[in-house]
């Protein structure tokens, strides 16, 4: 066994460029991830956002946090695409039954995850600032939005690693992001949390998405950020081990 | 018969999914270099005893060695000595034959995958299609891109699960060839297969699975004794659908 640990980072380089080489083949899926937020945008900002009221003159500032993390949340259902078709084509047993590092097969789709969102993030950003999104942000706060957005990633990839490895068909193996896309409008993503009734509003100022928009929010108009970081960091860490622990379980018993 | 003139031995082998038992004793020796041919009707447990040789899945009870390697106790070693071949054509459609040959030549840390790649798809008559996607292959391309990709690092016993089923008649003539090959150079091979004529043209012994135990095995000859004397009947023999297939697409071919 010491030998295969050796190879770990060779090992997850191979598996990277495999399913790098998935992505630059298939740019339609970051297409297809990319138009789905982009026209929630649109939509949002030309049609409903006028009539929302939001204490903001910049609409698209407001909005833009929430758009980011629809975009990922549908992105890693590819993720859960993929897996589910490496199993199902018997790729996975191929590998699993190769002297090699047997996570660096689940991390080769996660780091795979990682960098096709970040190219859609940067391409839904390019639209925003088309749209009139601007921000007085500092270098520190980029990179801190960045890392928050990595953590989300990553905590929403480990989910999608569990529904693709348990899923019996390929439409199943997507279906779990669709809750989660919808998660940020029962949040402050797109109007403020303060007209909506009672029940719903307690869900929608405790759910992880307020606290990471109300964060990346605040980071990129220069705002205190108060304790609403450690919170939504505790969510995206929280989750992502969680997610981690099962996905591992989930794949050691598929062995 | 000497330790390392055995490449597989198992016993007592046992094995239920849930509470349906699958394996309920199974025992039996492959001998180094032998064309083994595991014989048994749809869902008489064949996958489930290659998953268990392969390190896919653990036994209940029972031991199993593998090139002189316990399964449980030496997975790694296990993996590093085999190769497996599923049921289905493991080969990632989205990159090239050449692509899925460098991947697993890097997989099993070869010093110079681009030449052994190259090396396979000489022989294995793939050059021509070597810079296509695995996608356009016909099925007996992707056959013979899948058992070329388990001949990387030349392991020296290979498992192949139903090999042919699914291929047209040209298909498993090559399929068989290949085995023929591969045994007439050294490497152990062991196949299962629903199908009698198969396993007598390829196998050197046979065992035949049925209800979760081996009720027979032995060489063709050995087996062949066990039934009542050769009587001689003059029968009229009509030519099977297949060979009229093979003689009438082989004098296409001529023109």
């Amino acid at each position: 066994m010491e030998t295969t640990k050796n190879y770990f980072f060779s090992d997850m380089g191979v598996m990277l460029g495999r399913s790098m080489r998935h992505i630059l083949r298939s740019m339609d899926t970051i297409i297809t991830v990319t138009i789905m937020p982009i026209m929630f945008m649109l939509l949002f900002v030309y049609v409903f956002g006028g009539a929302i009221q939001t204490g903001t003159d910049n609409y698209v500032n407001y909005l833009l946090p929430g758009i980011l993390l629809i975009s990922i949340a549908s992105g890693v259902s590819y993720t859960a695409y993929r897996l589910f078709l490496d199993m199902q084509r018997g790729i996975l047993e191929r590998f699993n039954s190769m002297p090699i590092a047997r996570s660096t097969i689940l991390w080769g789709h996660v780091l795979t995850s990682l960098v096709s969102n970040v190219i859609s993030v940067i391409v839904i950003i390019l639209v925003a600032l088309i749209m009139g999104f601007r921000s007085s942000a500092d270098i520190l706060s980029w990179l801190a939005v960045a890392g928050i957005l990595v953590l989300f990633t990553l905590a929403l990839t480990w989910i999608a690693v569990i529904a693709g490895l348990s899923a019996k068909t390929v439409d199943g193996a997507s279906a779990f992001s669709y809750p989660i896309v919808f998660l940020p409008f029962i949040s402050s993503a797109f109007v403020p949390t303060e007209t909506m009734p009672g029940p719903v509003r307690v869900f929608a100022e405790n759910q992880p998405v307020t606290s990471i928009v109300g964060t990346i929010r605040a980071l990129l108009s220069n705002q205190p950020v108060g304790n609403e970081i450690w919170i939504a960091l505790a969510w995206c860490v929280g989750i992502m081990l969680l997610a981690y622990i099962l996905a591992m379980r989930v794949y050691k018993k598929r062995g | 018969m000497s330790h390392h003139e055995i490449a597989i031995s198992v016993q007592g082998l046992k094995k239920s999914y849930k509470n349906i038992p699958v394996l309920t004793g199974v025992d039996f020796q492959v001998k180094t270099g032998s064309i083994f041919a595991l014989l048994g009707s749809n869902g008489a447990g064949k996958t489930t005893i290659i998953k268990i040789l392969a390190t896919l899945l653990k036994q209940d009870s029972g031991n199993a060695t593998v090139n002189g390697f316990d399964v449980l106790l030496n997975p790694g070693n296990v993996r590093q000595s085999i190769s497996l071949t599923g049921q289905f054509a493991a080969v990632d459609e989205i990159l090239t034959g050449r692509e899925n040959l460098i991947m697993v030549a890097q997989l099993r840390h070869l010093s110079n995958p681009r030449q052994v790649a190259q090396d396979l798809l000489n022989r294995f008559s793939l050059t021509d299609a070597a810079d296509r996607g695995a996608a356009t292959y016909s099925g007996g391309m992707r056959r013979r891109l899948d058992i070329a990709m388990s001949l990387v690092g030349s392991p020296q016993l290979i498992f192949l699960d139903e090999p042919t089923t699914g291929l047209d008649p040209e298909g498993r003539i090559e399929v068989w060839k290949i085995v023929k090959e591969l045994a007439g150079s050294g490497t152990t091979v062991f196949l299962t297969t629903q199908y009698l004529d198969e396993a007598e043209q390829l196998a050197d012994q046979i065992a035949i699975l049925h209800q979760g135990k081996i009720i027979q095995s032995g060489a063709l000859e050995e087996l062949k004794k066990l039934f009542p004397p050769v009587k001689v009947e003059y029968i009229e023999k009509q030519p099977t659908l297949e060979e009229i297939f093979l003689s009438t697409v082989g004098k296409k071919e001529e023109n």
